[in-house]
């Protein structure tokens, strides 16, 4: 195929087949300099933004909801277009209406839209109530096939978030198929796969394919309709650089109208951005300015997405997030980075536009990546705190030098994978309720198999690893048939047509799994090994709290005696996680992130052997716990890298905070001395970290008075918040870190 | 062995880049600034041997990058100049960048060994006078400037740093005479003005020692600025 909007880009493969990656690899031109090139703000950028912030403090004044329009069901096409300032801006589209209006999307559970509008004094109103009485949705689906130990399961909070209630998310649609390709050649492709079906069996598997194709198809007109609502005709190929951002934006904008997922991530758009940026600016159309302005733009739009959330919701995941998470950089197959000037661009915006916890910028790290970006990067993360680094050489010989990140550590090849969002189970809770035989104190529940409360005056090790293991192979059974109940139901109610759409149509799809309090269940089992851990009984003569003497080893000091505790723990999960079939074929993968969802956790685990209280947070993701740490910041970074990403496919999130003047004298020493400590960690192969550079003292100043800090923003667990978004116990629990301090 | 105070597995302020320090125990001094008294006492701390923290150092290699490695500090290092040769030595073999970061007050042959394995040294020269020596650290000045002037003569890379505390030293004349004395010295190629500070008093308060200085403000960064002017 040749189309005159193509003229100037070398030809390959990906005019005869939807192949995004090599239209970037015949095409994109790696920059291996410094940041000097960057232009600022314009005027125009400075007034739009300030009409944004204006809207963020208005929001902000609200309790965190400008305006819910209560009457329409969130879609493609049901809302009129919206602005924030027609004449002035250059890329265009919005959810609803008017900027940071929220729209109701009762697909995924019409109770839970119905709370949302009334935690902020909305009501859902009659005609949407109306609409789906006679709808089944995703939640009605589930509730309906869900087992009475399902059910326990989700009441005892061992197993929590799942995404029974609301959008799955964590699915990355190709939105730059749409600027690459023109939409009509997109529906003619998936109307031939469609057509191709016809000559094979038919059977439940096919036939749901056969029907899925339909939907894709539909959506993808809709698409279509709704940019045609904004003047806008995305049939084409994109002609030009701005052209090029706003198909693109058009498509992610179509699929968070369709979907309130979790977290409804970008994928890895700056560096094929940068091709029609360089081609406008080699034929003299673009300027570095405006190649900024087109950027800023773009970033403007993504940092006013916004979902409708309940507060039980926002317990989970606090400081409504919507992960427009971003991949940047990274290696490729032959060599070259994928770094170009565009990359720069993206992490410029939160100069141009000011720090903030959206997009989710995440640097795809490797030590071969050009000093200048590596550099860079670090300044950004010394002056904003609104980046975190995954490692790119574990990645990479996995996934290839296409793929992107949902949410906050979840990779996948972009447009040709796809995962089953499962959330969490409590690893912490669990081996309490194993110690008691099959019952849950906190929530006085009866679970799991039932045997007498463990004997003894103090714990014996062994016999504790024997009991905690038939636990955890009845829960990750329990946990696999509950994921596949969910997803079953998501597809039949839920599906997500638009970004689906924008994947081949033969996906290869996983199950993301996760565990939390991982570094309590570590902890708690050195305590058991290494130091005399005596169980208090209640009356009933069960176990309420432990009575631990003696030193044991910590996890979080680089010592293999705990760390390596922590590590057979993931691996004994996924290999019990394996032994029943998923939905689909699913590839069962494993993560150790927990959100903002460690303080929900912790208040609903009674006390563990580690020392750790009844309710108290657990530390986030594979984090060590607060304060455990005796050898400095590198011990405590070499006990994560220790976590095998053999293991957990889906990602090992570490948050770090730092203070400046641990990090070095001056900004120079600590911009090198970030690359240093990055490039040592992840020559560990460890996955992932959270960067902060900052004081505590900030952090209390900002907790006792916000207004003062409007735009605080930290990275809390595989991605940003703004601080004042937290609810004050998670903002408690962010204080309560550990801050590497050296003295 | 080599007895131990603590470790500190990301040390980014006493050499360059990004170092693992290991703070030894033992001090033969007792300057008034001090702000570790927690490693004065010469029989405590933990024993390790050199064999064993090698190996520690070595689990952070890649994190060092071009710039970074060990840094012995303390207490007084070089107290421990025999089993502290064994630990750079193994370090140097293994191409890790060493570094130590001494008082300059003790010499002898086992110094001389040490110094002969060591990349860099941080001397921290408290005064520019023997009097003030003399009556803030218990002992001349003499034996540091012969320590530096052997440094010169074996070209060993030295950093003089030098913490500045109001009313003893934040004076011109103070800074002028280390101005001479690096210009003095080839082997000097920086100097490192660190702002007294006060954080170590609860230190104090938990020995039950008296903290001399407990009276003395901090100096201003801007303070600090306008001595660095001066060298």
């Amino acid at each position: 195929m040749i189309h005159e909007n193509w003229n100037g880009f070398n030809s390959g493969a990906w005019q005869n087949e939807i192949n995004v990656r090599d239209f970037i690899q015949t095409n994109y031109k790696e920059y291996c300099g410094d940041d000097s090139f960057l232009s600022g703000a314009t005027e125009r950028t400075d007034k739009i933004m300030s009409k944004v912030r204006e809207l963020f403090r208005q929001e902000r004044a609200k309790g965190g909801v400008l305006d819910i329009d209560t009457e329409t069901v969130s879609s493609l096409t049901s809302y009129a277009p919206g602005y924030i300032d027609k004449e002035n801006e250059i890329i265009v589209g919005m959810q609803t209406d008017s900027p940071l209006k929220r729209g109701v999307n009762p697909f995924g559970g019409i109770r839970m839209a119905r709370q949302a509008c009334a935690a902020y004094g909305y009501k859902l109103s009659d005609k949407v109530e109306q609409e789906f009485m006679f709808r089944t949705t995703h939640n009605d689906g589930v509730f309906r096939a869900y087992t009475d130990e399902m059910r326990s399961a989700r009441h005892s909070h061992v197993i929590t978030g799942l995404p029974d209630a609301y959008g799955r998310g964590r699915i990355i649609g190709d939105y730059r198929r749409v600027a690459l390709y023109g939409v009509n050649h997109l529906i003619n492709a998936k109307k031939a796969d469609k057509k191709a079906m016809a000559n094979g069996n038919f059977n439940a598997e096919t036939t749901r394919q056969t029907e899925e194709l339909f939907q894709q198809i539909t959506f993808l007109g809709f698409m279509k309709e709704m940019a045609a609502m904004y003047g806008y005709d995305i049939s084409e190929p994109a002609k030009n650089a701005r052209e090029a951002i706003q198909w693109t934006y058009f498509a992610y904008l179509a699929s968070i109208k369709e979907q309130n997922g979790a977290a409804m991530s970008l994928g890895r758009v700056s560096t094929f951005f940068d091709i029609y940026i360089e081609r406008d600016i080699a034929n003299g159309v673009l300027t570095e300015k405006e190649a900024q302005e087109l950027m800023d733009d773009f970033v403007i739009k993504l940092r006013i997405a916004r979902h409708l959330r309940t507060q039980e919701y926002n317990e989970l995941f606090g400081g409504d997030p919507m992960w427009i998470t971003e991949a940047v950089g990274g290696m490729g197959e032959d060599g070259r980075s994928l770094v170009t000037k565009n990359s720069f661009r993206l992490l410029n915006t939160l100069y141009t536009l000011g720090s903030s916890p959206e997009p989710n910028i995440t640097i795809l790290w490797s030590s071969s990546l050009p000093e200048g970006f590596n550099r860079f990067c670090a300044k950004v993360s010394v002056d904003t705190d609104s980046i975190q680094y995954e490692n790119d050489d574990v990645m990479r010989p996995i996934y290839g030098d296409d793929y992107a990140i949902a949410c906050c550590v979840s990779a996948m090849k972009i447009g040709k994978q796809m995962q089953f969002f499962g959330a969490r189970c409590n690893l912490a809770k669990l081996l309490l309720i194993a110690l008691n035989g099959g019952y849950d104190t906190s929530s006085d529940i009866h679970i799991g198999p039932q045997m007498s409360v463990i004997e003894g005056t103090t714990l014996d090790f062994d016999t504790v690893m024997k009991r905690f293991d038939k636990y955890i192979e009845w829960l990750m059974h329990l946990y696999v048939n509950t994921m596949n109940v969910i997803h079953y139901m998501h597809d039949k109610y839920a599906y997500e047509k638009t970004q689906m759409a924008l994947h081949d149509t033969d996906v290869e799809r996983f199950m993301a799994f996760g565990i939390a309090g991982l570094s309590v269940v570590a902890d708690s089992l050195s305590a058991i090994k290494y130091a005399k851990v005596r169980p208090i009984r209640n009356t009933n003569g069960y176990i309420e709290g432990f009575e631990t003497t003696g030193d044991f080893p910590k996890y979080g000091n680089d010592d293999d005696r705990v760390d390596f505790i922590a590590r057979d723990m993931t691996h004994k999960v996924i290999t019990e996680l394996r032994k029943t079939p998923t939905y689909r074929n699913a590839i069962h993968t494993l993560s150790v992130l927990t959100i903002t969802s460690n303080v929900m956790y912790g208040k609903n685990t009674a006390a563990t052997p580690d020392g750790r209280g009844d309710g108290e947070p657990f530390a986030p993701g594979a984090n060590p716990m607060h304060n455990r740490e005796e050898n400095g910041a590198l011990a405590s970074l070499n006990s994560v890298a220790k976590i095998s990403y053999d293991d957990c496919r889906d990602g090992v999130s570490n948050t770090f905070s730092i203070t400046p003047d641990t990090l070095g004298h001056t900004d120079e020493e600590r911009y090198s001395n970030l690359v240093s400590i990055l490039d040592g960690y992840f020559a560990k192969k460890a996955h992932h970290i959270n960067v902060n550079v900052m004081n505590r003292e900030t952090l209390i100043k900002a907790y006792e008075n916000p207004e003062d800090y409007p735009n605080l923003t930290i990275r809390v667990s595989g991605y940003a918040v703004n601080f004042n978004k937290l609810s004050r116990e998670q903002q408690r629990e962010v204080i309560s870190r550990t801050f590497h301090e050296a003295i | 062995m080599l007895r131990v105070h603590s470790l500190q597995s990301l040390g980014t302020v006493d050499g360059p880049g990004v170092r693992f320090v290991v703070f030894l125990q033992g001090c033969h001094l007792r300057c008034k600034c001090c702000h570790n008294p927690d490693t004065w006492d010469r029989d405590t701390g933990k024993e390790i041997t050199p064999d064993e923290l090698f190996k520690k150092a070595k689990r952070y290699k890649e994190y060092f990058g071009t710039d970074g490695g060990i840094t012995l500090s303390g207490g007084e290092p070089l107290l421990q100049a025999k089993e502290a040769y064994k630990l750079l030595m193994l370090c140097k073999q293994d191409s890790i960048n060493t570094c130590i970061d001494t008082s300059g007050a003790v010499m002898n042959a086992d110094v001389r060994k040490v110094l002969s394995v060591t990349d860099r040294v941080l001397l921290d020269i408290k005064y520019t006078n023997d009097y003030d020596y003399r009556r803030n650290v218990g002992c001349s000045i003499n034996p540091v400037i012969d320590f530096l002037d052997y440094l010169d003569s074996n070209s060993i890379p030295t950093t003089l740093r030098q913490v500045i505390i109001p009313g003893l030293n934040n004076d011109k004349e103070n800074i002028k005479k280390l101005k001479t004395i690096r210009d003095s010295h080839k082997c000097v190629d920086s100097v490192e003005l660190l702002p007294f500070r006060k954080i170590c008093e609860t230190k104090y308060q938990e020995l039950k020692i008296i903290f001399p200085l407990s009276d003395t403000p901090e100096p201003t960064v801007e303070e600090i600025n306008n001595l660095y002017k001066l060298l």
